[in-house]
């Protein structure tokens, strides 16, 4: 019985398998030509079946060949079980069935460390979910109707003063300020986060700032969009809606080179410069750009070859807070004629507390922001390990720093934004919100952008192909042929329709705990049902 | 919901007057307790004016604890008033052993010291007497300020005005400026010292309402001023926000409303003075209050202040003749203080407004 060696690789080691029905096959091969990663294939079986041809029974046994559609037996090409196979079949004859006995995870292991996209799959738990909105307005003070009412939603990008540090004097009955103060802008508390041209198509990456413009000019609502590493176009930057743009800076300089040499053209100021050390999904990692996805549009706008492109892990030249505050802050702040805000993005960590408060004790009082970054943030390529196995839950440890200030009584002197698995769920309004009554200023998103222009990709292993350059959405990807399934119109309305539920959805927080402005550090506005998450947060415990 | 009345005088007026105001409105408070402040003060108080005048609530120990510490501090009593009570079965008041009412001239050691050097002496030493009374739960200790008076009592406000004999005038107690509540803060536990108006270095304030961002507040104020603490009531924020923005950053009077309840930012783009209320809403973000309260408060010079919440959630009307501004939470009060006032005069403050009364009791109005 030696017909079968073990170590072959079948159907049964892989992660998904494809549910074929030829019954309702019609051939028309959609489903193959819809497949990036060429998971599928036309094949022909042999078949062995008992027909009857004739006007009355005669049965007669025949073989014969038949095209079908079936799943090849690769670990390169395996069925990432995004669905674009039964999307796009009128029969409804194919699909991706999830195989919980996969081998995968062993037998990927020969090509090297697994790299993808997406966030954590092991880490998915929604601490914020154990979270309730319990403090609701009833007999004591009056709840407010979320129609009627204004509500002043607005978050501070930038360094703030202590007020006896405002230079304010008296002149009559009147202060009067007499001298400058760090550039703060009040934008949306929530920002669109750091998504490169590279990581995203240049359709995709268009169509959020198409809706950061739409919600601003159509809207009156002051979203901002973070450029990610990797610099913009250059007419962007030379447009009056710069000024809705948040420009990244991270330890590769990607994009940096057109940027400065875009300043003196530049009719307005970006709303902001934000910092990158690190990154929630991939910790201690720099950014990653596969060769996949260096296309010949990103080797112009980062001024490089076709080569996978990696970030360093650190700033080069940056080894200290000290350091990052009096080079980085100091000359990213002074290249914009200190009227931009300059911001910090790290990774959630065990150390965050302790960055936090160098940068509130830092005698220039230059930092802008602190964003931090959780174990569930998104990436567009990382490490499968980094992903699942490094990190920092980003609730408790936002929590961990606003207290920290508490106790200083620096709270809101450098806004805290926080991001990494907000809006897991699609509520990203609830999460945010329970997040600002935590302490946080406003949150980042970025998953959640990309799954609103149509991403499939999930924490349950689904797609997460964002590294290969082969994504099927047109997203994360630079093929010009794939980039076209993403219509840029449709995305970017989506978006905008998101955000207005999101603004509504806020207002229908706000007014039962009798609010019309954030409730940042309104912590007794929340209760958990969980005892240990309570604890943690310091909130009240409630079953 | 607390009723807070207060009266400005130009002649000294007797307690029973702030009883008068606020007992018609008690179908809006719980009748839980009585506490009033009086200020600018006659009767058997009006020979020491400039001497810190030292309200306290204790047990017999307690009042042996206060002496041996002002004694050793080298306060030098000048002058005791202890209140007659009368001590009437059947009276809803949860008393205390003795109530001490006492004028001390400031150490000798301080006699050449500043101004302020002295208040910063009048608070550490309430503070120290506080916590010397805390430990073992001897007393209360309100205020310790010159011409200022402080009486809380937990019970119905009429049996604590039978008991302290507010009905009756035996020209022992009248002062200029009174501010009164009968309301225990029944959201949070009955403490004496949750009763307001509080006070905090000349300045008084009493608010009824709601405060949402009372954990904000709080949470801010603890690391502002040795002299915040407490927090038994959520109100007590708008005092310590006032302090703050008075004394200790020296601002003018009109920027307290806008600490504590800011323009929208849409409307201070409007304005002239955009950079100043920018940059005050944005540092002072964590006084802000969000809820339903109407603010009534003395400050040192002893002119008299009140302001609502942004949204004008809780009621406030200023009535007014030609010896007595007073402000009240509903009319029917203003009614049974001033029955003959020209009631085309009322001012019901808005929600952007502040009005403060002068000591000529002018009227002053401004929008924030």
């Amino acid at each position: 019985m030696e017909t079968i060696v073990t170590q072959e690789l079948s159907r049964t080691d892989l992660r998904w398998n494809i549910d074929y029905r030829p019954e309702r096959c019609t051939m028309c091969g959609s489903c193959v030509a819809a497949c990036t990663i060429n998971a599928i294939e036309v094949g022909v079986e042999r078949r062995s079946m008992t027909l009857s041809r004739a006007a009355y029974p005669d049965p007669a046994r025949e073989h014969m060949s038949r095209p079908v559609i079936r799943q090849r037996v690769s670990l390169s090409q395996a069925c990432v079980g995004c669905g674009m196979c039964a999307k796009v079949c009128p029969n409804e004859a194919i699909r991706p069935v999830r195989n919980p006995d996969n081998r995968f995870a062993m037998l990927t292991r020969c090509l090297g460390p697994a790299k993808r996209g997406g966030r954590t799959n092991l880490n998915a738990q929604r601490t914020l979910d154990h979270i309730i909105v319990g403090r609701i307005s009833q007999m004591t003070d009056p709840s407010l109707d979320s129609e009627r009412h204004t509500f002043d939603i607005r978050a501070p990008f930038g360094r703030i003063l202590l007020p006896e540090h405002l230079p304010l004097a008296i002149e009559g009955d009147s202060l009067k300020q007499i001298d400058r103060t760090p550039p703060v802008n009040w934008i949306y508390p929530l920002i669109f986060s750091d998504m490169s041209i590279g990581a995203l198509s240049t359709r995709a990456w268009e169509a959020i700032a198409l809706a950061t413009a739409y919600l601003n000019e159509k809207c009156g609502l002051p979203f901002r969009m973070c450029s990610g590493e990797g610099g913009m176009p250059v007419k962007l930057m030379t447009s009056d809606k710069l000024k809705y743009m948040i420009l990244q800076i991270a330890s590769g300089h990607f994009g940096w080179n057109r940027i400065l040499r875009a300043l003196p053209h530049m009719k307005t100021d970006p709303a902001g410069v934000l910092i990158k050390i690190g990154q929630g999904a991939k910790p201690g990692d720099g950014g990653l750009l596969p060769a996949a996805k260096v296309a010949p549009h990103i080797q112009a706008i980062r001024g490089v070859p076709k080569a996978t492109l990696h970030s360093p892990p650190n700033h080069q030249g940056l080894y200290s807070i000290e350091e990052s505050v009096q080079k980085m802050h100091l000359s990213l702040s002074a290249a914009f004629g200190f009227r931009v805000p300059v911001a910090i993005k790290c990774a959630a960590s065990a150390t965050s507390v302790s960055v936090y408060n160098n940068l509130l004790r830092d005698p220039y009082r230059i930092c802008g922001g602190f964003f931090l970054d959780g174990v569930q943030g998104g990436t567009g390529a990382a490490n499968e390990i980094s992903l699942d196995h490094t990190g920092h839950p980003v609730v408790s440890k936002m929590r961990d720093c606003y207290m920290a200030a508490v106790r200083q009584g620096l709270q809101g002197q450098i806004p805290l934004w926080a991001g990494g698995g907000i809006g897991m769920t699609g509520n990203a309004a609830a999460d945010a919100f329970k997040m600002i009554c935590l302490g946080a200023n406003g949150v980042i998103v970025g998953k959640l952008m990309i799954q609103l222009l149509g991403c499939v990709g999930n924490e349950q292993g689904r797609c997460n192909a964002c590294s290969t350059g082969k994504c099927p959405a047109g997203i994360c990807t630079q093929d010009p042929r794939l980039v076209r399934r993403l219509d840029i119109d449709r995305g970017a309305q989506s978006i905008v329709d998101y955000m207005l539920t999101l603004d509504s959805e806020l207002r229908k927080l706000m007014a039962p705990i009798g609010n019309s402005s954030l409730p940042v550090g309104r912590s007794d506005a929340l209760v958990s049902t969980d005892r240990a998450v309570a604890e943690k947060l310091g909130i009240v415990y409630a079953c | 919901m607390c009723r807070i009345g207060s009266i400005k005088s130009r002649k000294p007026i007797h307690p029973s007057k702030a009883l008068s105001l606020m007992l018609p409105q008690q179908e809006g408070h719980d009748n839980s307790g009585f506490a009033l402040i009086m200020q600018d003060l006659d009767g058997v108080f009006a020979p020491y004016k400039d001497k810190p005048l030292l309200s306290m609530a204790c047990t017999r120990q307690g009042a042996a604890l206060a002496k041996n510490y002002m004694d050793a501090e080298g306060f030098v009593e000048v002058a005791t008033w202890t209140p007659q009570v009368r001590r009437q079965s059947g009276l809803a008041i949860n008393a205390m052993p003795q109530y001490i009412f006492r004028n001390y001239d400031y150490p000798e050691v301080w006699a050449d010291r500043s101004q302020e050097d002295k208040e910063e002496l009048l608070l550490d030493t309430r503070l120290a007497l506080r916590e010397i009374l805390e430990k073992n739960g001897e007393g209360y200790v309100y205020s310790f300020w010159p011409d200022v008076l402080t009486l809380k009592e937990i019970g119905d406000p009429r049996a604590i005005a039978t008991y302290f004999r507010l009905w009756e005038d035996s020209g022992a107690l009248a002062a200029k400026s009174i501010v009164a509540q009968c309301r225990q803060n029944t959201n949070y536990d009955i403490v004496r010292y949750a009763a307001h108006p509080f006070f905090l270095q000349g300045y008084t304030l009493c608010a009824n309402g709601e405060n949402t961002f009372y954990t904000k507040n709080l949470e801010y104020q603890k690391s502002l001023h040795r002299g915040y603490i407490g927090f038994e009531s959520d109100s007590q924020t708008f005092l310590y926000s006032l302090h703050y923005v008075l004394r200790q950053l020296k601002w003018p009077v009109k920027y307290y409303k806008h600490v504590i309840t800011p323009l929208p930012f849409a409307e201070i783009e409007q304005r002239g003075d955009a950079d100043v209320l920018t940059r005050i809403r944005e540092s002072l973000a964590h006084l802000e209050i969000n809820g339903p309260n109407t603010i009534i408060a003395v400050l040192p010079g002893g002119e008299m202040l009140s302001c609502c919440d942004s949204k004008k959630l809780r009621p406030v009307v200023i009535g007014q003749d030609d010896d007595m501004v007073v402000i009240s939470s509903e009319v029917c009060g203003l009614n049974n203080v001033l029955p003959d006032r020209d009631i085309s005069q009322d001012i019901y403050v808005n929600e952007r407004e502040v009005v403060l009364i002068t000591n000529e009791l002018a009227v002053q109005r401004w929008k924030q």
